[in-house]
């Protein structure tokens, strides 16, 4: 059984590794080869040609916030869906309508939210 | 052809090199190595020749030519020089690092946007036997790797201490967390109809010909997956992270040369594992659309390969034909529609599957 995951450790290493060796690659070549001239101007942050105004760790929108509040909540229901949908051939009727009951539980609360507009976007 | 490789290359080498306890893992760890280069080939060679066919098809979509120029020995041959001559520019560009940047954070961004977007090929069965990792949470894997792209981008944004990248990212990410609730949901459908999370099993659970295959039975659920991994992607017309005319290039406009390669490179492997999944989940995958038939029917990888082909060509017309989507509008689509469609009918296909409805479930 766990054996079957060790080539996906091997994948994941040599993903990396990939990853690695292009940024080396692209980090030693281009200082060798190509011609490295840093300056301040060329250095500072891309701001259409205007000095940077302000540090960009700046305040956002609370609601970049809420949707992931929100993502946390669906992202668990749905980790709860997947050993229910694996196994609904063989818990028969109750199980089915177990689901059914807390997917309801899942709608009144995402119809609570709708309508407090927690999905607004204007 | 391995276990030529194998018997005549690796087992003399570690006899040679290692105390012989250790030989048979050794052997086995260079076997592995050796599946993962042959998977990884064709995926970069691919990812390196499609941002050409996207250009040559958008090109003749709006009537122009595409890249036509570079070629190999004086021949243009339609300019499939292109990617080679664009791999050696960006290999030998500089990376820029801003001043501001935390530095780590900033180079470790790509790498870690790259590596799921490969690694999620561990998984992917080519045909009924021709699997690397025959696990059986592949479904889960898939979606957990897929869903780390997340951090490449958040990390990027905030690492480059920018505006753009930083307005790039926070969009960026807003918009896959909204999708991926969607995606996970159908996600949820298939595996109702399938009873399984392995991929292998998914595709067996669509014995048959063309209507046999899950799009039938689960058709709003295929919509909202694929439209879903378009947004996953960040891919026209859901493209607001980059935005080219608003916030430049989003989360990586801080990046240039290799760096910004690798996240392209990210792009691309993970544009291809959406359509290779799409083919897998909905449309059977290796299987033949004329089951029954003589040599037409047997199922083949041609046959996954021609599917996936197609599902890319989806993307790339998808780009050449819609303007982009206002951000607004991309969270009314993703809370507001396709979570409720999929919510229905998942509780439909549960329905299908207990009342055990032929041809599909029995």
């Amino acid at each position: 059984m766990l054996e079957n995951y060790f080539p996906i450790l091997v994948f994941l290493s040599i993903g990396t590794a990939i990853g690695v060796v292009l940024i080396g690659l692209g980090l030693v070549l281009g200082r060798l080869l190509g011609h490295a001239r840093p300056d301040s101007e060329k250095q500072s942050p891309y701001e259409c040609g205007f000095e940077a105004f302000e540090d960009a760790r700046m305040k956002f929108d609370v609601r970049y916030y809420l949707v992931a509040i929100l993502f946390i909540i669906f992202d668990l229901e749905i980790a709860f869906l997947f050993p229910w949908a694996v196994v609904l051939d063989e818990i028969g009727m109750a199980g089915f309508w177990a689901m059914m009951i807390f997917l309801g539980v899942l709608v009144v609360g995402f119809i609570y939210e709708w309508r407090k507009g927690a999905l607004e976007w204007e | 052809m391995l276990e030529f490789i194998s018997q005549n290359v690796f087992s003399p080498l570690t006899a040679f090199l290692l105390p012989s306890a250790w030989q048979p893992y050794a052997v086995y760890t260079l076997e592995t190595v050796t599946k993962i280069v042959a998977i990884l080939i064709p995926v970069l060679l691919t990812v390196a020749y499609l941002p050409y066919a996207e250009r040559k098809i958008i090109g003749y979509i709006q009537n122009r030519i595409g890249p036509n120029r570079v070629g190999f020995f004086g021949y243009s041959l339609a300019g499939i020089g292109q990617p080679i001559a664009d791999a050696v520019k960006l290999i030998f560009k500089e990376i820029i690092i801003p001043t501001g940047a935390n530095k780590t954070l900033f180079i470790i961004a790509p790498i870690l946007s790259v590596a799921p977007a490969l690694a999620a090929w561990a998984v992917i069965p080519f045909n009924d036997t021709l699997v690397l990792a025959d696990i059986n949470a592949g479904l889960l894997y898939v979606l957990a790797l897929t869903s780390l792209a997340v951090y490449g981008i958040i990390i990027a944004g905030w690492a480059s201490n920018s505006k753009y990248a930083f307005l790039g990212a926070m969009r960026s990410v807003a918009q896959i967390v909204a999708y991926e609730i969607a995606m996970g949901f159908a996600l949820v459908g298939v595996l109702i109809a399938a009873g399984s999370l392995n991929l292998g099993e998914i595709v067996r659970a669509q014995e048959g010909w063309f209507i046999h295959w899950f799009w039938l039975p689960l058709l709003p659920l295929l919509g909202v997956y694929f439209i879903s991994g378009v947004a996953e992607t960040n891919r026209a017309p859901f493209d607001v992270a980059e935005g080219e005319s608003e916030i430049v290039a989003g989360f990586h406009v801080e990046y240039g040369g290799m760096a910004f390669s690798v996240f392209f490179m990210a792009e691309y492997a993970n544009m291809i594992i959406i359509a290779l999944l799409t083919s897998l989940l909905f449309f059977g995958g290796w299987l033949s659309p004329f089951h029954g038939i003589p040599y037409l029917g047997a199922p083949s990888i041609v046959w996954l390969l021609l599917k996936t082909s197609f599902f890319l060509f989806v993307f790339l017309w998808l780009r050449a034909t819609f303007p982009r989507y206002r951000y607004d509008q991309i969270m009314r689509l993703g809370w507001k529609v396709f979570i409720p469609i999929t919510i229905v009918w998942l509780v439909v296909a549960a329905i299908l599957v207990v009342l055990e409805v032929p041809p599909w479930f029995k």
